[in-house]
């Protein structure tokens, strides 16, 4: 047995780790998993980058962060697998959202209308509301901006963003210190159901097929460790599709919502899982078929256009200085490489590229594989945009700021 | 020099403090990270943070040493980011350090070298406590059922606590549970204890 020792926060897209280990897929592969929780972000880059852990459940644009020497200690890191996509929610406080469209399913499906009442709701806001984000390199922190500013809000102006780790969000907005905050799952429903706020957005209709949470090494090691690596990433793709299938999902929920990982009611964490969100407390839910993926469509893919996503924001919010040599980094940190090499003899669907023009599919497209066909689920940003990786500066001269 | 120390525990927070002020630095301040702990921080300008690796707020300050323009530029974490012997052992003291301005690396490595024997001192400090609290409920109920088995089956204590050790050797169980085992058996059965 390899043993392997993985550090994670507590949140519903850990659940192809748990699954992994509670199921008996990593033990399959050969791996004595241990997993090891965190509470916040900045502990859990530790570890990994000082060797306390083999790999971390990580947020992606984290991982590019620390590559890119934003984050701390710089490292080199690699995520040649993605745990989910999708899965977060906007929430904020019943007094702020009241100036939103009132129907809640209405608000989540068209973001680009709730963006502008949004902007709207600040005028009225007797002071900058504060919103909590998990991180600063979080995939939440560059959505929530970009929502933003799609109605003319400078996020770096109009509101405050604090930083807090997602298990504290509801505390915080109970003490007063947040207006909102977005988080993965749990902890916009826990705050919903507690009334402390309503959903503002989902995820999953900000970008359809939105880039979340890596599992990452530290590239030394994972360049050290092939076997180790190839078994692991074998091990998750089996979760994955565990995890996937609804037949399974109520046992998921109990695995997940224990005292070892969220240690939350276990119909709150069902519902993440169904993307069954109830938006307003009371509210039947609303129905969000993507509202969290973690094996069909080539979900784990770690598409090299994702990371330049991630490197295209970064640039968009002047957290990094542009230049080919970043670039490059950023482009890196996705490893497909070492995804072909570890699935290769396994039925997971195997993309023939490795980067694609993120949001250009309106409607499901099957693209041809190595192995079989692979139906590519829509990928559409909510504001029409398309990211070319190789067009970047145009990208973002698109945009008001960049 | 002032530093801070941003802890809840107040007894570790304690045992920090001490150690400090003993080094000669005098200049030490303890704040909880609950509430607007980060803008106290600000205030306060520390020239060196000092905070548990488990806390969940330091995304929270770590935030701020990137965007406050009190505290100028975080230069390091762990003071010399080269220096990786000192990083693993303050990793496994558990001990966060922040320095937010360019302090030369002479000037702080006292200071986490003090932290880090500290926070290990506190860590054994607090297993020992554990422990013992362990051992005295163990004793609790090794004695209680003791006294049962005396009272009913008019047995000496010796023979009481050899008929105890046997059952554990035979069931290969601890005493402590064959005692328990006893007690709850007792209860359910309408013993009085």
């Amino acid at each position: 047995m390899t043993p392997i020792r993985i550090a994670f926060l507590g949140l519903t897209d850990t659940a192809v780790l748990v699954a992994a280990r509670e199921k008996g897929f990593a033990q399959a592969e050969g791996v004595a998993l241990d997993l090891l929780r965190d509470t916040s972000w900045a502990t859990l880059r530790d570890r990994l980058v000082y060797g306390q852990v083999q790999a971390a459940h990580m947020l992606a644009p984290l991982a590019v962060a620390v590559t890119l020497g934003l984050s701390q200690q710089p490292c080199a890191l690699s995520a040649p697998y993605k745990l989910n996509v999708n899965g977060n929610l906007i929430v904020m406080a019943p007094g702020f959202s009241a100036a939103l469209e009132p129907d809640t399913t209405a608000r989540l499906n068209d973001p680009l209308a709730t963006a502008h009442d949004f902007a709207t709701a600040i005028g009225l806001h007797h002071r900058k509301p504060i919103i909590g984000v998990v991180h600063r390199f979080s995939s939440h922190a560059l959505v929530l901006r970009y929502f933003l500013a799609s109605a003319g809000i400078d996020p770096d102006r109009d509101v405050v963003m604090r930083v807090l780790p997602p298990s504290l969000m509801a505390e915080a907005m109970r003490a007063g210190e947040i207006d909102g905050f977005t988080a993965g799952e749990p902890w916009g429903s826990a705050a919903i159901e507690a009334g402390l706020a309503e959903a503002v957005a989902a995820s999953e209709r900000l970008w359809q097929r939105g880039v979340e949470k890596v599992l990452t090494f530290r590239t030394d090691w994972m360049e050290a460790n092939p076997d180790a690596v190839d078994a692991l990433l074998r091990s998750m793709a089996k979760a994955a599709l565990w995890c996937d299938d609804p037949a399974n999902r109520a046992e998921l929920a109990f695995l997940l919502a224990g005292p070892a990982y969220l240690d939350q009611p276990i119909a709150l964490v069902e519902r993440g899982l169904a993307g069954r969100i109830v938006a307003r407390q009371g509210e039947p839910p609303v129905d969000l078929p993507d509202f969290l993926l973690f094996a069909r469509e080539a979900t784990p893919f770690p598409w090299q256009s994702q990371a330049l996503w991630i490197y295209s924001q970064f640039v968009r919010w002047r957290m990094v200085k542009p230049g080919e040599a970043s670039r490059a980094k950023a482009a890196s940190v996705f490893r497909p490489d070492i995804y072909r090499r570890a699935l290769a003899d396994s039925d997971a669907p195997m993309p023939g590229a490795s980067s694609k023009v993120e949001g250009a599919l309106t409607s499901p497209l099957p693209i041809g594989a190595p192995r079989g066909a692979i139906t590519l689920g829509p990928d559409r940003f909510f504001d029409g945009r398309r990211f070319d990786p190789d067009q970047i500066e145009a990208y973002l001269a698109g945009f008001e700021r960049g | 020099m002032r530093i801070v120390i941003v802890d809840d525990s107040g007894a570790r927070a304690t045992v920090l403090e001490e150690g400090l002020r003993d080094a000669g630095y005098d200049d030490i301040h303890v704040v909880p990270p609950r509430g607007a702990f980060v803008a106290r921080l600000e205030r306060m300008a520390p020239d060196v943070v000092l905070m548990d690796l488990g806390n969940p707020s330091r995304d929270t300050l770590e935030e701020m040493l990137t965007v406050s323009r009190a505290l100028a530029k975080p230069i390091a974490m762990f003071v010399d980011q080269s220096d990786d012997s000192m990083i693993e052992a303050a990793i496994d003291a558990g001990i966060s350090a922040y320095v937010v301005d360019g302090l030369r690396k002479e000037r702080i490595k006292p200071i986490l070298d003090l932290a880090i024997r500290r926070f290990n001192a506190f860590a054994r400090m607090q297993a020992e406590l554990d422990d013992a609290r362990t051992q005295l409920a163990d004793r609790k109920t090794i004695d209680r059922a003791k006294a049962m088995l005396m009272a009913q089956r008019g047995l000496g204590e010796p023979e009481a606590y050899a008929l105890l050790r046997s059952s554990a050797m035979n069931q290969g169980k601890k005493m402590v549970d064959i005692a328990a085992a006893l007690i709850t058996a007792h209860d359910l059965l309408g013993g009085t204890p």
